[in-house]
């Protein structure tokens, strides 16, 4: 264990010092020796433990992507638009809005001084570590629960979530048990929902991965499917916009929710680590919360990170 | 004709008279033996020969008549219907998108261009399962049962979207999955059905009666050739009654066969302008609608999917092929009635600006600049957009449709008239005929007495 520990930090630091230089190199980049200070703590996160809660250490250095960004002058954001309240598309403006957005905006002010300097993309759940790969997006702020199967990178957590069901109300369901057992389920496609049915049916007889999990209250309310397993946010997202329909049983599987980057991305996480942090402090965390989230959730304190 | 008391003048003289005993057979063959029962038999095969040609003509003309009557007012605007009613529900989808993604901005137009569609589809359904008679295919049924669904799909997401919430959005996500993989794929089903109905009905409409034809040319010759023998054995150059009988046979033969020509004069020009280019055109406008719908769903999935960039470089490609591919653009000009040409051409152009903005449009989209992709592609009221030039092009195409659909009823009008007015000629010629060489037999006869 501690050979292959030390074999690991030595890698990471050859290869952070490599990334790091080069960014030095473009002429945008912060000093090299500071950089390597941060990287043992890495791979320590990615290969030892499974701590969803632990990420690169928070710092401000303009690295190779970083560079990058500054100088397409304009930040590419992975968004969502069927998550209310979270990134969703206000038809009445067209425009994409919510609490996750307003992390986007946080994220582009602190990189490129300007809160719109932000470029929109849609990804579907399924495609969203493809988008990062290819380079589509710099970062993905939409709803994303962060994992351990080393696809993506991820922030720190800026939101405490779960997986809730959600039934019509006219299903009388009390227990998770009881809104799933028997019953045709729906969840999104390769979200932690689908993985959770494919581990436990919890009794289901048939399970449909849709796009998003919107469809899926689309499907209640037309009567192809009895119940929804989705992320707690977003269930109380589906139940504000259908007063038909209820959270049931208990919460499970507890998580959280973070950024999305390219493991490559090292000075990216590091840096956006920070913003969660100053997004916390400044009370900007808080507010949007007012606007976006107190109405259907309540108090913030079970979600704080 | 008092046929049965004039043989006895030479019948006596062959054979013995005891008379009444033998059966009705025997008695028709020894009747037949002598030259008045010659005569007499020759008269009925000719007579029978007349009458058969004209019952076979007139039945073969019937038959025609009705396949004509039927391409006519039936599988030729049937076959239109069933693709005006795909171009419509395809033409609701793109709009309800476009209705989506104009937002509070959708002016009254595009509501009311959705709503026209709509009701336009309805109707034809309705005509169509009218003209395909009481039972009705049951895809018009099952059509326009999904009809009156995807309408309360649309309108449960404008009424969600009012409301400010994002359920609309997958709502109409829904109604379009709807749209473009159930509803439409039957209703190109329905159309491929009223297509081939048409090519049959044409085929039967312009098929040449090679029975009566036949028949006739049998029953000249057959004329022909006892006058001549009658000519031989009396020296007598004419018999007006066969002579006559002859000319009504060939009248009716000389009317089939220009009756024939012409149908299938009016025919070919029915399919050479109305519905071989109306089909070419039909094709290139539900292409064309696909990729505008493509277009339009591209910007409401906003990058969350390739699939519609995909589908629209593969429609667009079949549009762009060079002229003599069918189903491209450029094409239509060339298989078009003249009037239609000029229309055609100021279609392509539109098509063309609608290409040149959509360019546009998407390098602005891949540059991340989504708002300036979707107003060069839909401003409400925005006159230089591409979905304006599609609209533009789509009004051209429609009315060149109008015209092609014009020169198909004008080419085919009075078809089935013509036909039954042949079957009419055909019956009354050859009961003339088969009279008239009666009465000739009869004259004949009349000089054994």
């Amino acid at each position: 264990m501690r050979t292959a520990r030390s074999r690991l930090l030595v890698a990471a630091v050859v290869l952070a010092a490599g990334v790091f230089a080069t960014g030095s190199a473009d002429g945008a980049g912060g000093p090299a020796p500071q950089a390597a200070v941060l990287a043992p703590e890495a791979p320590a996160a990615a290969a030892d433990s499974c701590d969803p809660t632990v990420s690169l250490p928070p710092r401000k250095v303009v690295g190779t992507k970083i560079a990058k960004i500054i100088e397409r002058d304009t930040l590419l954001v992975g968004v969502d638009q069927n998550s209310y309240n979270w990134g969703f598309r206000n038809p009445k403006t067209g425009r994409i809005e919510g609490f996750d957005l307003d992390l986007a905006h946080a994220v582009a002010k602190s990189l490129l001084g300007n809160p719109d300097k932000i470029t929109l993309k849609t990804v579907t759940t399924a495609g969203r570590a493809d988008a990062l790969d290819k380079g589509d997006v710099d970062l993905i702020a939409r709803t994303m629960t962060i994992n351990c199967e080393h696809k993506i990178a991820f922030s720190a957590p800026y939101f405490r979530i779960a997986q809730r069901v959600v039934v019509p109300k006219s299903a009388h369901a009390k227990t998770l048990a009881e809104a799933l057992n028997g019953k045709r389920a729906c969840v999104a496609k390769t979200s932690a929902s689908e993985t959770e049915l494919k581990r436990d049916p919890h009794g289901t007889v048939s399970v449909r991965a849709m796009e998003n999990q919107l469809d899926c209250l689309v499907l209640m309310q037309l009567d192809e499917v009895d119940a929804t397993l989705t992320d707690s946010e977003l269930a109380a997202a589906q139940v504000a916009q259908d007063p038909r329909v209820e959270m049931v049983g208990e919460p499970i599987l507890p998580g959280w929710m973070g950024v999305g980057m390219d493991q490559k991305d090292t000075d990216l996480i590091a840096w956006v680590n920070q913003v969660l942090i100053d997004w916390r402090a400044s009370g900007g965390w808080q507010t949007s919360y007012d606007h976006w989230l107190r109405d259907t959730m309540g108090a913030p304190d079970p979600y704080l990170p | 004709m008092t046929a049965p008391a004039v043989p006895q003048a030479r019948a006596g003289a062959l054979a013995p008279p005891p008379a009444r005993e033998p059966g009705p057979v025997a008695r028709l063959r020894r009747s037949a033996a002598t030259p008045p029962g010659r005569l007499r038999a020759a008269g009925a095969v000719l007579a029978a020969l007349v009458l058969l040609f004209g019952a076979v003509a007139v039945w073969q003309s019937v038959h025609r008549s009705r396949a004509a009557g039927q391409v006519v007012s039936a599988s030729g605007p049937l076959s239109q219907d069933a693709a005006e009613i795909y171009l419509r529900l395809a033409d609701a989808d793109a709009t309800a998108a476009a209705g989506f993604l104009l937002a509070v901005d959708e002016p009254a137009t595009v509501r009311g261009h959705y709503q026209d569609d709509l009701s336009t589809a309805a109707e034809r359904l309705a005509e169509a399962a009218g003209r395909s008679g009481g039972t009705g295919d049951p895809k018009l049924t099952e059509l326009n049962q999904q009809l009156s669904r995807y309408a309360g799909l649309v309108e449960t997401a404008r009424a969600l979207d009012r409301q400010g919430l994002p359920l609309g959005g997958a709502y109409l996500r829904y109604a379009s999955e709807l749209m473009q993989g159930t509803v439409l794929p039957k209703a190109q089903s329905l159309a491929e059905d009223e297509s081939a109905r048409l090519d049959s009905d044409y085929r039967a409409a312009g098929a040449t009666p090679w029975a009566a034809l036949a028949l006739g040319v049998l029953a000249l010759a057959a004329l022909a050739r006892y006058q001549v023998l009658l000519f031989r054995r009396t020296n007598r150059v004419f018999n007006p009654g066969l002579l006559g009988g002859s000319l009504a046979v060939l009248a009716a033969l000389g009317w089939l066969l220009a009756g024939t020509m012409t149908a299938g004069d009016d025919l070919a020009r029915g399919r050479t302008y109305g519905t071989r280019p109306l089909r070419e055109l039909d094709q290139v406008r539900i292409a064309a609608l696909k990729a505008h719908t493509a277009e339009n769903l591209d910007l409401v999935a906003r990058g969350a999917s390739d699939k519609y960039t995909k589908q629209w470089a593969d429609l667009v490609a079949t549009l762009d092929q060079d002229p003599r591919t069918v189903g491209s653009v450029s094409g239509l000009q060339a298989g078009a009635p003249p009037d239609a040409a000029n229309l055609l051409t100021d279609a392509a152009s539109a098509y063309q600006q609608w290409q040149d903005r959509h360019k546009d449009a998407a390098a602005q989209n891949s540059a991340g600049n989504y708002e300036a992709a979707l107003q060069r592609t839909l401003t409400a009221g925005g006159p230089d957009t591409a979905d304006a030039a599609f609209q533009d092009a789509g009004r051209k195409w429609k009315d060149a449709a109008k015209v092609e659909q014009d020169a198909f009823a004008k080419a085919t009008a009075g078809l089935d008239g013509m036909l039954t007015g042949q079957a009419v000629a055909a019956g009354v010629l050859s009961v003339l005929g088969a009279a008239a060489a009666l009465r000739g037999i009869g004259r004949r006869l009349a000089e054994y007495r």
